[in-house]
């Protein structure tokens, strides 16, 4: 049941992911020209996962042109001056492998899973992409029809969407992550062929990039690859450090009510500004995973779970999340969906209420042995799945973290302490820092 | 006990083929599996599977064996659903309960130091759960709180409309959830009937991959299955598609329609399953240049995705289709959609667009087998398709050996633009309900 609702919600959760860890066969080089490259082994099976990460995201986008960095990612499988238009994925698909790729705040990613045999064929392809993009301004529109449609169906028609992209555009005063990924409506009909480029040039060569290959290859055969490929490409020297408007001291509570006829499940929800994972420096986001789990994990052993769930039933679903893997500031959220005939004032001063319980009380030992225990099992798992592994690392490179920070993150999650929890909790739950929203079907609810 | 070992090729030229030893394991107490042992990593993943799902539901208390799948692991033996979650968390073991149409299925991950106590815990959430008032309530009111969500979700709208036009009364015709009326009466006793009716000896299918060996996996089978009951409900009887050409329109107020659409399809194991395989892979299928896409999508940027796909269920099969589009282009896209259905319909399809496919599906198969997971559902899957076990290195060279003919001379019969039923939910400009 939990999964369901959870998508009902469709809170970030990212607890799974937030605690992977790294067991895999690991070897980092770089090119001469700056690129950097990981190669994880996994033998099993002859299949690889070759990825291509900018470190170039939505937050890195120029005022004005909001889905622009979204928009150039859909536009790289338009052509290049080699390659037609759709002939990259089909290339991919002719040699039955799959391709895609992701735009978040921080970073852009592209991937093909194919035989292990291609790898070169899939570096060759992407290589030539990083430099000779190639599209007509027809094409350009109908992929920005495309973008509107896809903006329409994952947000417009989605109430849970558009509240979360309002709680997100008040958490940030200042810093860019207040903009959606995918880009306000008015600005992305306005979005042209020269903002691509201009996002493109700026941001797209080998010295801002990280290429991640995980399967069953070996690092001398990535590197001769990656060497005749990427290597031909010079690096950009305009590329400098990533520095972006950072947020002023919030000063208030911000409170958000939204009304949408077709929300049939109301609910509260809160963040809070929180510190995200940095290089050498992991330890209070460690211990506010670790906070998210002991909160708002499982329902019937979390705290939130017990007391709003099963103690009180006022809520049907509670929730805390927290994913410290973000180049600049990140969240702390709480939820609660509230049962049948609680409203959603009385579910927020529940949901207070058991926050307050939380830090008024001692926390329970066997609870935080029980996670501790599943992250070690978790990497034990995780070598399952070298192509999860592989996103981990694409996903931390790209954020600001090293190599060395990703497998120091599982033993920093085991060696923090209660204190240390409750000391990051007490940090992080300020409600000046913090947006309450609640969504609801109904104006009457909210003047309950 | 069959083994088999798959010839291993890399060949530039020829696609990978798929290489996994299956075992047959059979226990003790008379129950099968089929197991890839792979001893790298010190887990198991094992899927399981009880056949007729949620379609068992007794029709006067439709939703009690999905209500009934979600306390499984809400209290079972001397455990209430606390301790049996904290017991599950203590050894870090997943268990995965979900209910389809057509299976219940159960997905157990455990560490090799954890299997016996693992399988304990599973052993007593089969044949012992609580199902304790306070849990039932807890469940029931999540699942009222879905029901409410789905009432106001164009996409479940689609669903529920389009499943009740194709299959009327049949199970298939209704949300395996029940409607907020049939959950709100189930009884304790609904739910201990729910469980007996599909939790029985003669359903269960077993799948297994990872550190565990053929001995192993027997004991887990008989500790788990041999005091279920060894017969349940009856099986549901075929149904007969009953969708007519034509466009139903349910008004919703949103900025972008979804549409649904489909008509009869083909039974899997039909000797042109295969071909309608391909047809389909070049028409409408995700991951690969289909037609649809490419018209609606590449060409006019009417949609973000539009995708087709056989759907055989094991009492009635449907050839179904779905994208959603802005309420003022919506005419225009099922124009589209259906002049591609009546082209490839009556000009079938190239001999280079058939080679791609081919190629296509012969690379992405040996992809699969990527994991203890991914191994063992589909050593589950093919036990319940009834493949053989030898099935896995020969695939592909079912898919090559389909002829640009076989795939033509189906193709009239299998695409039948005439019959295509649409179902809308949105605000579509210029389109109404036909029937």
């Amino acid at each position: 049941m939990r999964a369901t609702l959870s998508t009902l919600v469709s809170l970030i959760a990212g607890m799974a992911a937030a605690l992977q860890a790294s067991a895999a066969e690991v070897t980092t080089f770089s090119l001469d020209n700056e690129l950097e490259v990981v190669v994880l082994e996994d033998h099993r099976a002859p299949v690889v996962v070759h990825m291509l990460w900018y470190k170039a995201g939505a937050a890195d986008e120029p005022i004005g042109k909001s889905g622009i960095s979204h928009f150039l990612e859909h536009l790289m499988f338009k052509g290049t001056d080699e390659m037609d238009v759709g002939e990259f994925s089909a290339t991919v698909g002719a040699n039955g492998g799959t391709d895609n790729a992701f735009t978040s705040q921080d970073y852009t990613a592209y991937f093909q899973r194919v035989a292990a045999d291609r790898l070169e064929l899939m570096m060759t392809m992407e290589a030539d992409r990083m430099q000779d993009l190639a599209f007509t301004d027809l094409d350009m529109r109908t992929e920005r029809d495309v973008v509107l449609e896809e903006r329409k169906q994952r947000t417009d028609s989605a109430p849970g969407a558009l509240f979360r992209e309002q709680l997100q555009s008040a958490q940030y005063l200042n810093h860019p992550y207040g903009v959606p990924i995918i880009g306000w409506r008015h600005e992305i009909v306005d979005l042209e062929t020269e903002d691509a480029f201009d996002f493109y040039k700026r941001h797209y060569a080998p010295n801002n990039a990280v290429l991640i290959v995980a399967g069953d290859v070996t690092p001398e055969e990535v590197r001769s690859f990656a060497e005749a490929t990427y290597g031909k490409i010079p690096a950009n020297p305009d590329i400098g450090p990533r520095v972006r408007p950072s947020e002023p001291p919030q000063l208030s509570e911000r409170r958000l009510v939204m009304a949408d006829p077709r929300v049939a499940q109301p609910y509260v929800t809160r963040t809070y500004l929180a510190p995200e994972r940095n290089a050498g420096d992991q330890r209070e986001a460690a211990a506010l995973t670790l906070l998210a789990s002991l909160l708002g994990g499982d329902s019937a052993t979390s705290f939130l779970g017990r007391k709003l769930q099963f103690e009180s039933s006022k809520a049907v679903y509670t929730s805390a999340f927290y994913s410290g893997r973000s180049l600049d500031d990140t969240t702390f959220g709480l939820a609660i969906v509230p049962s049948s005939g609680v409203s959603l004032e009385e579910a927020e001063a529940a949901l207070d209420e058991a926050v307050a319980a939380f830090m008024k009380s001692e926390i329970d030992l066997d609870q935080l042995n029980r996670i501790k225990r599943q992250i070690r099992a978790s990497e034990i798992y995780a070598r399952d799945d070298v192509g999860s592994l592989a996103r981990t690392y694409g996903a931390a490179l790209t954020s600001g973290l090293t190599v060395q920070d990703v497998q120091d993150w599982p033993n920093i999650l085991q060696s923090v302490s209660p204190e240390e929890i409750k000391a990051a909790a007490a940090r992080v739950f300020d409600r000046s820092n913090a947006v309450t929203g609640w969504l609801t079907g109904a104006t009457e609810e909210v003047s309950q | 006990m069959i083994r088999f070992l798959a010839v291993f090729f890399i060949l530039v030229a020829s696609p990978l083929k798929a290489a996994v030893e299956i075992q047959e394991v059979t226990s003790p107490g008379g129950f099968r599996a089929w197991l890839v042992e792979e001893h790298s990593i010190p887990f198991a993943a094992i899927e399981i599977r009880f056949k007729g799902g949620a379609s068992l539901d007794d029709p006067d208390t439709r939703g009690a064996i999905h209500l009934m799948t979600g306390l499984l692991e809400e209290g079972a033996a001397d455990k209430d659903a606390r301790a049996f979650a904290q017991a599950r968390d203590d050894l870090a073991t997943s268990i995965g309960f979900d209910i389809y149409d057509d299976s219940l299925s159960i997905s157990l991950k455990f560490l090799s130091e954890n299997r016996h106590e693992s399988v304990a815990l599973l052993r007593d959430a089969l044949n012992a759960p609580r199902f304790d008032p306070s849990a039932v309530e807890r469940v029931r009111s999540q699942v009222l709180s879905i029901l409410r969500s789905d009432a106001e979700d164009p996409n479940e709208i689609a669903s529920a409309t389009f499943d009740e036009l194709a299959f009327g009364t049949h199970p298939y015709g209704s949300s395996l959830e029940g409607t907020l009326a049939s959950v709100e009466a189930l009884t304790r006793d609904d739910l201990i009937d729910a469980k007996n009716r599909i939790l029985a000896q003669d359903r269960v299918f077993v799948g297994a991959s990872g550190d565990i060996t053929p001995e192993e996996l027997a004991s887990v089978m008989d500790m788990l299955f041999s005091d279920l009951p060894l017969t349940g409900a009856a099986m549901p009887s075929r149904v007969e598609v009953g969708l007519k050409g034509g466009v139903t329109v349910v008004d919703y107020d949103t900025p972008q329609s979804v549409a649904l659409f489909g008509h009869s399809g083909i039974k899997q194991e039909d000797p042109e399953f295969f071909a309608a395989f391909l047809l389909n892979t070049i028409l409408g299928a995700s991951g690969f240049e289909a037609r649809l896409m490419t018209e609606l999508r590449e060409k006019r940027g009417l949609t973000y995705g539009i995708y087709s796909y056989l759907a055989p269920k094991d009492y009635a099969e449907l050839y179904v289709g779905q994208f959603s589009t802005s309420n003022d282009r919506m005419a225009e896209a099922i124009e589209v959609a259906r002049a591609e259905w009546t082209r490839m319909s009556e000009e079938g399809v190239t001999e280079a667009e058939l080679a791609r496919a081919k190629t296509y599906l012969t690379g992405a198969y040996p992809l699969r087998f990527d994991g203890n997971g991914p191994i063992a559902n589909i050593m589950v899957g093919m036990q319940m398709q009834g493949l053989p076990i030898d099935y896995i290195p020969t695939r592909n060279d079912r898919v090559t050996a389909v002829t640009l003919e076989e795939v033509n001379d189906l193709a009239s019969r299998l695409l039948r633009p005439e019959d295509l039923h649409f179902v809308v939910v949105g605000r579509p400009e210029g389109l109404a309900s036909s029937n």
